[in-house]
């Protein structure tokens, strides 16, 4: 998005207008009017976030207020960087924001490509499917888990129904095997809507003129699909890949209440580790150091992100 | 609709359809399940096969709002005839009421918590959109950044300084720490949602309005906030429904006074295991206001969210 227009409505505003203004000068206004949104966010987002970086040095711990902190270096960063635990909870990560990505990507988009076809009724039918993205992940995990119990639970049922197995010889959330899938399923049902509107959006800002024209040209349909409809929808996927990245990075509430980090610890993605160092086993120092590592890869791995997309924006 | 080359022929719209409405039941199939499991009986709910068709039971409901507790039965059988339904279906547990959950009280705080967090939030969103859309605020796209990057943030690193934060102040597990916290949050999108919508007001109409005598913050008032009306209306939803969802700061920050029903409803427990239908109906009286919500607001927040993430 461009700022010309506004710096241009920014700067024509004062010139006439402002000899006429009766009390204060814009300046003071707009200081006035950002002033309080900046404080709070100094106060709750940027002041923490220093406390983390400073605590990340130390070796404090909130459970013993009155021993001396020692200043330790680096010693908390070289400490998790070198440990095996977090490695294993890296790759169980990975393995969510991967297929988590993979299946509401394919899926999400399929969905807007066949919304895309103006059926009737097709706006009631998406408001139906994005339902479960508005909800509350914690609720939401929670109640998943009865629908993952093995003999009771519906999932186990439906899987049951159509493969013929026995609905009690599998756990979903018991089993080292299918917990990591349990909580794929689970975020996929529930966000696969959101990446459904991105695309859906991406696709309405196809001109339908370029479609006329290729239709005029004698494209085939399947030629159009590849010539026009992925790469002008792809800014727009690229955009709906980029926000669930960063969210499943940070998942909490959904896989906390689903599994709880287990069985073992094969779904203890970072957060979930994050949580337990700092507020079960209280070691401040080290789970800042955690947290800012945590905070820069994502970064990191954001803003390489962004300058392809705008690469591919630019194209 | 008039006829185009590029209109989709009847059999691909059909065809459309009905793989949309397939998807869109199976994916309704959860949530029908969690409202039709709070009407159920804790026998009917754990049953083999899962029962579709069950005999409707209040009895989730009653265990949601109060705790009851079991009596001897001489005792038992010398209580007065139950007085009104509720106490009934407690009675036909053979136990009696002991008092009320704590259900309501969270209910409460998850009222109170998403409102004035949302309504604060508006406040200071629409005035800093204002300010960034119409004004030259020095520094403006580092600010703009700024205020994007805090999203990037994972909760849990935050709540660590917060949670120290807090505690030396006295906002820990009170209402006002979670609405400062959750308007914190939200204010990044709001500002930048709203800052869109304010842009699209030609800027002619304050112009008219300052040489017509308005001060700017008349200006503001009288022509703004009118035309951003819609904007405004759609961004609060945005704002109260993550402050209504939100689980990881309310779980680590709110223990007692101030905690609001998501960190809840997963600890409603019954006697021997979990409690399902209760846990249901507590399920059930949350999500559905937001189900409601969505279903009839959904032009503008779809739109919302669409607008809200392809803008950054």
């Amino acid at each position: 998005m461009t700022h010309a227009p506004m710096e241009k409505i920014a700067r024509a505003t004062p010139a006439p207008v402002a000899r006429r203004i009766k009390g204060l000068s814009d300046r003071a206004i707009a200081w006035i009017f950002v002033a309080p949104s900046i404080f709070l966010l100094l106060a709750v987002n940027i002041f923490p976030l220093i406390w983390t970086i400073r605590l990340s040095f130390t070796d404090y711990r909130v459970n013993r207020p009155n021993r001396d902190v020692e200043w330790v270096g680096l010693r908390n960063y070289e400490r998790i960087l070198t440990d095996d635990g977090i490695w294993a909870t890296m790759q169980a990560t990975a393995h969510f924001l991967i297929w988590t990505i993979v299946l509401q990507v394919i899926i999400g988009f399929a969905l807007a490509y066949l919304i895309n076809k103006k059926f009737k009724g097709n706006d009631l039918w998406t408001t139906v499917i994005v339902l479960p993205m508005m909800l509350s992940p914690a609720v939401v995990g929670n109640f998943w888990t009865f629908l993952y119990q093995p003999q009771i639970g519906l999932f186990n049922y439906v899987i049951a129904f159509f493969t013929g197995a026995d609905p009690a010889s599998f756990s979903m959330i018991g089993d080292v095997n299918l917990a990591p899938w349990a909580i794929v399923i689970a975020d996929t049902w529930m966000w696969t809507p959101f990446v459904m509107l991105i695309c859906l959006a991406g696709l309405r800002s196809i001109p339908d003129s370029i479609y006329e024209a290729a239709e005029c040209d004698r494209a085939s349909k399947w030629r159009q699909f590849w010539t026009i409809t992925i790469p002008m929808a792809l800014p727009f996927l690229m955009l709906a890949v980029l926000f669930r990245g960063i969210e499943n990075f940070k998942m909490f509430d959904l896989v906390v209440q689903l599994t709880g980090g287990g069985p073992g610890n094969t779904t203890t993605l970072t957060s979930i580790d994050l949580k337990r160092e700092a507020f079960e086993r209280w070691r401040t120092g080290y789970s800042s150091a955690y947290a800012v590592i945590l905070f820069v890869t994502v970064f990191g791995l954001a803003s390489i992100y962004v300058k392809a997309l705008n690469k591919v924006k630019e194209r | 609709m008039s006829f185009s080359v590029t209109d989709p022929s009847r059999g691909t719209k059909w065809f459309a359809g009905v793989m949309v409405v397939a998807y869109a039941i199976i994916t309704i199939l959860p949530l029908a399940w969690i409202i039709a499991t709070g009407f159920k009986s804790p026998a009917d709910a754990i049953a083999y096969p899962p029962k579709v068709v069950f005999e409707p039971s209040l009895e989730g409901y009653v265990n949601l709002f109060t705790t009851r507790t079991r009596v001897t039965e001489d005792d038992f059988a010398a209580l007065p005839p139950p007085a009104t339904w509720y106490e009934k279906v407690v009675r036909d547990q053979g136990m009696v009421i002991a008092g009320p959950s704590r259900y309501g009280e969270r209910f409460l705080n998850s009222v109170i918590i998403g409102f004035g967090s949302t309504v604060l939030c508006m406040i200071l969103g629409t005035a800093a959109a204002y300010a960034f859309s119409r004004f030259r605020v020095p520094l403006k796209d580092d600010l703009l950044f700024f205020i994007l990057s805090t999203r990037m943030m994972p909760p849990i690193a935050v709540a660590i300084p917060i949670f120290l934060m807090f505690r030396q102040i006295g906002l820990n597990d009170t209402h006002l720490g979670m609405i400062l916290l959750y308007t914190a949050v939200n204010l990044s999108l709001s500002v930048w949602l709203l800052k869109g919508f304010i842009d699209e007001i030609p800027v002619e109409y304050e112009e008219a309005a300052l040489i017509d005598g308005y001060t700017r913050f008349q200006a503001f008032y009288k022509v703004v906030l009118p035309q951003a009306a819609t904007g405004i209306a759609s961004t609060a939803i945005f704002c109260l429904i993550f402050a209504w969802n939100e689980y990881a700061f309310a779980v680590l920050l709110t223990s007692g006074t101030a905690q609001t029903a998501p960190p809840f409803i997963p600890t409603i427990i019954g006697v021997g295991g979990k409690d399902w239908p209760a846990v249901a109906a507590g399920a059930t009286i949350f999500l559905v206001p937001v189900m409601v919500f969505t279903i009839l607001l959904r032009k503008h927040l779809l739109r919302g969210i669409t607008f809200g993430a392809v803008r950054k």
